[in-house]
């Protein structure tokens, strides 16, 4: 299949984006790495008139940290975060779920920002971004304004996006000390969309956990976070008892609808393999 | 002595001189396709080329109360717009029956369907553009009203025949074959132990790289149609175009530039490529269609969905008595043209059990239409269920006996020395090597040290498990395949060999490449023939205005008959040159050989004259030549194999897996296979061929599906969703070799091209269920996906 014809423009300032944004409105859409857009328009999928493609806007690229926030660049590639030694002492949740986004082809040009608009239920970035309670900076032609993840992914494909903005970056806090990160995702083929997948970020310290945000993909339209699972675990040793307890709690809270290859059953029993094995990573 | 001569090459004792023969050198169009200089069909460059898009139903089963083609014809840069009567009055429909396939049944089936469509993905209208994307614009403006009839998709009931697709046909069974040699009641009756399993297998497709694709480009001025297409069978489809389009045979050629990968996907008649050949007639004009990826997945063939029940009854001691089978298979809306639907089911009856020496066989298969895209031969055609039934059944048998699965294959794999054999179903065994090969594949994987690496490791909760399936497998068919079913498809091959004046050789055969090096191994077999460097020979395949007439390549063929085509050209060849060489060297023939492009003294292998001397001499010079010779440096011949029905192969594979019993995920850790096709000519391109057999075959076992819903519409036809095996699973694959040559052609090759997929689905199934033995559970239906292992461990 061909994709539809359409315009193409590549602006090469913020406002040079907005002001295309504001005059085509959703006739227009936002193009970064492509690695879902180009597929789509390939699909007809979506028919847009204008991509505006955001590669030249300065400013867009890059892992800086600052204070204790680690800035992450709409457009920095997955291989950028692969590679980031930023990423991997500060944001070590990132730093393992990184490796499982796509095939090396794909993480060589698609990006952060791109991952985190589309907001793919299945997606890994989405899912750490909640765990880690990151914070995502939106920009608009009057105004910048900042949303925290969980409050970012609103249901499957959408977002806190208002029209004419564009997400310039991500804001995560980084990783406190005595706290570990464990991201598990399972897949049939290496680099597919998880089954299911779990991003869990917690205290360790004394063998128990404590504050633990537990982010499930895959398991509904939105990143999902566990707090009667999390509720389970505060202040306990993760034994046999209170890893059950926080399995069990996750029937409650996690969607978990079918696909094509695992009914809801499968994927909640998969869920808490997932947690169990999670929870004796952060234990070890 | 060098005696490169008239001797088969593995006659007893002989010492000859294989040449290349057995060497693994690179296949020759292996760099220009890197280096991206194929030419596939739509790389080609027309003047005035049209683009054909198709319409598509989007229901399973419904009748097409309104077409309005008007405003789709409208469009900016559309040319016409066609429905199925207007492509009718230039294409003929077809039935896909044969007739020694007893009472097969199917309707008549148009290029494009009228009034009615069958199954989600049948085109019902054209649109002819100047280019792929306006077509695909002008598509969304096609008007169809259409009225959803009662869609069966569930084998079972569209056996039981409630709902009956084609009411002309009186129900829903396109065809039935029954085999029983009697006496399997009694040895049921005596068996000590029988048991029983229901096998399922998922349908699926062969996923070629390059899509289908055709280029029809018909000539008002001539009335000739010349067809570019990535086919596999380009004498076929010039009869089937010439019969179908009403165009004389002579007029019609057809060309098969590279063709990216064919897996049996691409030797069927599909309707839009026939659609596409009619319209380039009425259009007068080149007209182009590629099938794109989702086009691929909703009407490229698919293959299998079967359901089996088999029984077997053995002795105490662990002999196996008999077999009884059961098979239902569905296979879409219509048996496919011209080598219909049946022959899978076929296969099936025919080599179900077929390794072991039970004398007492029954069999009971039914063939059934469902509104699901159709179903044909795909790689290695009914023998990966027909080895995972038999292999899972003898598995389970061995375990209740408490006898070791090896051993168990030992007991009753045919005897080595039983040759020639006739198996129950009536199949022949020229020579097989069962036992040899057994022997080769325990040791080569260490079988012993293996069973104790897993009894160890299942005390630390490491669920392994080891996986063996035997097999054989058809390959080089005989006219019995399709012809004696009054096919037009040939079971000989031939080959032409034409010395140069450069003294290069130029062969032209009639089996073809898709990929699979298949002009590679000509060009050793013709070099090794003729007796020059490998770099002297040039291939040519592929064009029905070239060839001599052929089959094609499929069905394992290639190798064995193609390449015994070409042997027999080239010592013909040979033997014209040395006659030459001897009139210019006033020598006696028999004391000359030819050796690396020079002609020698067959002893001292002095070199007497290059063969570009003699080129010069034969045709520029010829007045230097004795007054009433003539050379003859072109020479043709050909092959078909008639003393049996097919040349049987063997082989054994084994797979070794570890299962994650919690998440239900099985990891593949190696896999091994063992077979046995005669000569080998290129060691590389077997191993490899085997290989990627393999991999197709694990993708069957573990994760390929062409899932339908039951209002039969296809849930995963992109890449994203239908898995495709990829290289991140794939477990290191160890290949060897029995070399056990038919006597019924010098060249010895058997086919080697579906071992791989024939044998691999029934080694990861037992390797699985041998890792669940501890929890006693079992996986029987294909693919075995986690959520299929979790429930057969009870944990969902």
């Amino acid at each position: 299949m061909k994709a539809p014809s359409f315009s193409y423009a590549r602006p090469g300032s913020l406002s040079g984006v907005f002001e295309l944004l504001e005059r085509h409105g959703d006739r227009a859409r936002v193009l970064a790495g492509g690695q879902s857009l180009l597929a789509s328009l390939n699909l007809r999928l979506s028919a847009p008139e204008l991509l505006v493609d955001i590669a030249c806007v300065p400013g867009l690229t890059g892992i800086t940290v600052a204070g204790d926030k680690v800035r992450i660049g709409a457009l920095t590639t997955h291989r950028q975060i692969e590679r980031s030694p930023e990423v991997a002492r500060h944001l070590p949740l990132l730093a393992q779920a990184v490796r499982n986004v796509a095939c090396a082809a794909i993480r060589n040009v698609g990006t952060f920002g791109g991952s985190i608009a589309l907001a793919d239920p299945a997606a890994e970035y989405p899912a750490c971004a909640v765990a880690l309670d990151a914070t995502f900076v939106l920009a608009g032609r009057a105004a910048e304004r900042r949303v925290r993840a969980r409050e970012f992914f609103r249901g499957l494909y959408e977002t806190a996006l208002r029209p004419g903005e564009l997400l310039i970056a991500g804001e995560f806090p980084v990783s406190g000390d005595g706290y570990r990160s464990v991201f598990l995702e399972l897949a049939r083929r290496r680099g597919d969309y998880a089954m299911v997948g779990i991003a869990a970020h917690a205290r360790t310290a004394g063998g128990r956990i404590s504050d633990a945000r537990l982010a499930f993909l895959a398991v509904s339209g939105t990143p999902v976070l566990a707090v009667r699972a999390a509720a389970a675990l505060e202040g306990r040793p993760p034994d046999a008892r209170t890893v059950a307890a926080a399995q069990a709690a996750l029937g409650d809270e996690l969607e978990a609808p079918a696909d094509l290859y695992a009914s809801r059953a499968t994927k909640l029993h998969l869920a808490r393999v997932l947690l169990g094995r999670a929870l004796g990573a952060l234990a070890r | 002595m060098n005696a490169r001569a008239e001797l088969p090459l593995h006659a007893p004792g002989a010492t000859t001189d294989k040449g290349y023969i057995g060497q693994s050198v690179p296949r020759p169009n292996a760099r220009r396709l890197l280096q991206g200089r194929g030419a596939y069909v739509d790389d080609l460059r027309f003047a005035r080329l049209a683009h054909v898009v198709f319409f598509r139903s989007p229901y399973a089963h419904a009748r097409l109360k309104r077409l309005d083609l008007s405003k789709a014809a409208r469009q900016p840069g559309v040319i016409a717009a066609f429905d199925g009567r207007a492509v009718a009055e230039y294409c003929k429909p077809w039935v896909g029956v044969l007739g020694h396939l007893k009472g097969i049944k199917s309707p008549p089936q148009f290029a494009i369907a009228i009034e009615r469509a069958c199954c989600q993905g049948e085109a019902v209208a054209a649109v002819v553009a100047e280019t792929r994307a306006q077509g695909e614009d002008a598509l969304q403006h096609v008007e169809a009203d259409w009225e959803e009839l009662p869609v069966v998709t569930d084998m079972e009931e569209a056996l039981a025949g409630k709902v009956v697709i084609h009411a002309d046909l009186g129900d829903n069974v396109c065809f039935t074959r029954g085999l029983d040699t009697g006496g399997v009641d009694e040895a049921f009756a005596k068996a000590d132990v029988i048991v029983e399993e229901t096998y399922e297998f998922g349908r699926h497709t062969g996923v070629t790289l390059e899509g289908r694709s055709i280029l029809a480009d018909y000539n008002a001025a001539e009335h000739t149609l010349t067809v570019y297409h990535s086919t596999q069978a380009p004498h076929m489809m010039q009869d089937v175009f010439s019969r179908h389009l009403g165009i004389p045979e002579a007029n019609v050629r057809v060309i098969c530039k590279d063709v990216g990968g064919s897996f049996g996907i691409k030797v069927h008649v599909y309707p839009d490529e026939m659609a596409t050949a009619a319209i380039s007639v009425m259009l007068r004009r080149p007209v182009k269609f590629i099938a794109d990826r989702l086009e691929s997945f909703l009407t490229d063939i698919h293959a299998r969905e079967h359901k089996a029940r088999v029984r077997i009854a053995c002795t105490r001691e662990g002999e196996i008595l008999a077999f009884d089978l059961w098979d239902l298979t569905a296979i879409g809306p219509y048996s496919v043209y011209p080598r219909t639907s049946g022959i899978e089911g076929n296969q099936v009856v025919n080599l179900t059990g077929g390794p072991y020496k039970h004398q007492q066989y029954r069999a009971q298969m039914n063939v059934v239409f469902t509104n699901k895209n159709v179903t044909c031969q795909y790689r290695a055609v009914g023998h990966p269920i027909a080895v995972a039934l038999t292999e899972g059944i003898v598995d389970l048998a061995a375990e209740k006996l408490g006898i070791d699965p090896a051993e168990f294959r030992r007991k009753n794999l045919i005897p080595d020395s039983a040759y020639p054999y006739t198996f129950p179903s009536g199949i022949k065994f020229e020579k097989l090597s069962h036992h040899q090969s057994l022997d080769r594949l325990l040791e080569l994987m260490s079988y012993k040290e293996l069973r104790e690496e897993q009894r160890a490791l299942r005390d630390k909760s490491i669920y392994r498990g080891i996986g063996l399936a035997a097999m054989i497998e058809v390959t080089n068919p005989s006219p019995a395949f399709y012809g004696v079913g009054g096919a037009r498809i040939s079971a000989q091959d031939g080959a032409t060999l034409r010395l140069e004046p450069t003294g290069m050789v130029t062969c032209i055969a009639s089996v073809t490449e898709q990929g699979q090096g298949t002009e590679g191994a000509m060009a050793q077999i013709a070099a090794s023939a003729v007796g020059v460097a490998l770099d002297k020979v040039r291939v040519i395949t592929g064009d029905t205005g070239v060839t001599p007439y052929g089959g094609g390549t499929w069905a394992s063929r290639g190798a064995g008959i193609g390449g015994e085509a070409v042997l027999q050209a080239g010592r013909a060849l040979r033997s014209n040159i040395l006659e030459v060489a001897a009139h210019i060297l006033h020598a006696d023939r028999a004391e000359l050989d030819i050796v690396g492009g020079e002609v020698v003294n067959r002893l001292t292998l002095e070199s007497r004259l290059p063969l570009v001397e003699l080129g010069r001499v034969a045709y520029f010079r010829p007045d230097t030549l004795p007054l009433k010779f003539q050379s003859e440096l072109t020479v043709t011949r050909h092959y078909t194999p008639r003393e049996y029905g097919f040349t049987f192969t063997n082989g054994i594979q084994a797979c070794l897996v570890e299962v994650d019993v919690e998440t239900g995920f099985v990891k593949l850790l190696k896999h091994w296979c063992v077979e046995d096709c005669g000569t080998i000519i290129n060691p590389m391109l077997v191993d490899e061929q085997i290989r990627g057999g393999v991999v197709q075959g694990i993708g069957a076992a573990l994760y390929e599906e062409c899932l339908y819903s039951a209002e039969g519409q296809l849930l995963n036809g992109s890449l994203a969703d239908y898995l495709v095996p990829m290289s991140a699973e794939m477990p290191d694959i160890i290949v060897a070799h029995i070399e056990t040559p038919p006597r019924q052609s010098d060249l010895g090759a058997k086919g080697a091209g579906e071992a791989g997929t024939a044998g691999a689905p029934g080694a990861v199934m037992n390797a699985i269920n041998d890792a669940l033995r501890p929890f006693k559970a079992r996986v029987a239906a294909q693919p075995f996906t986690p959520q299929r292992v979790l429930q057969a461990l009870g944990k969902v």
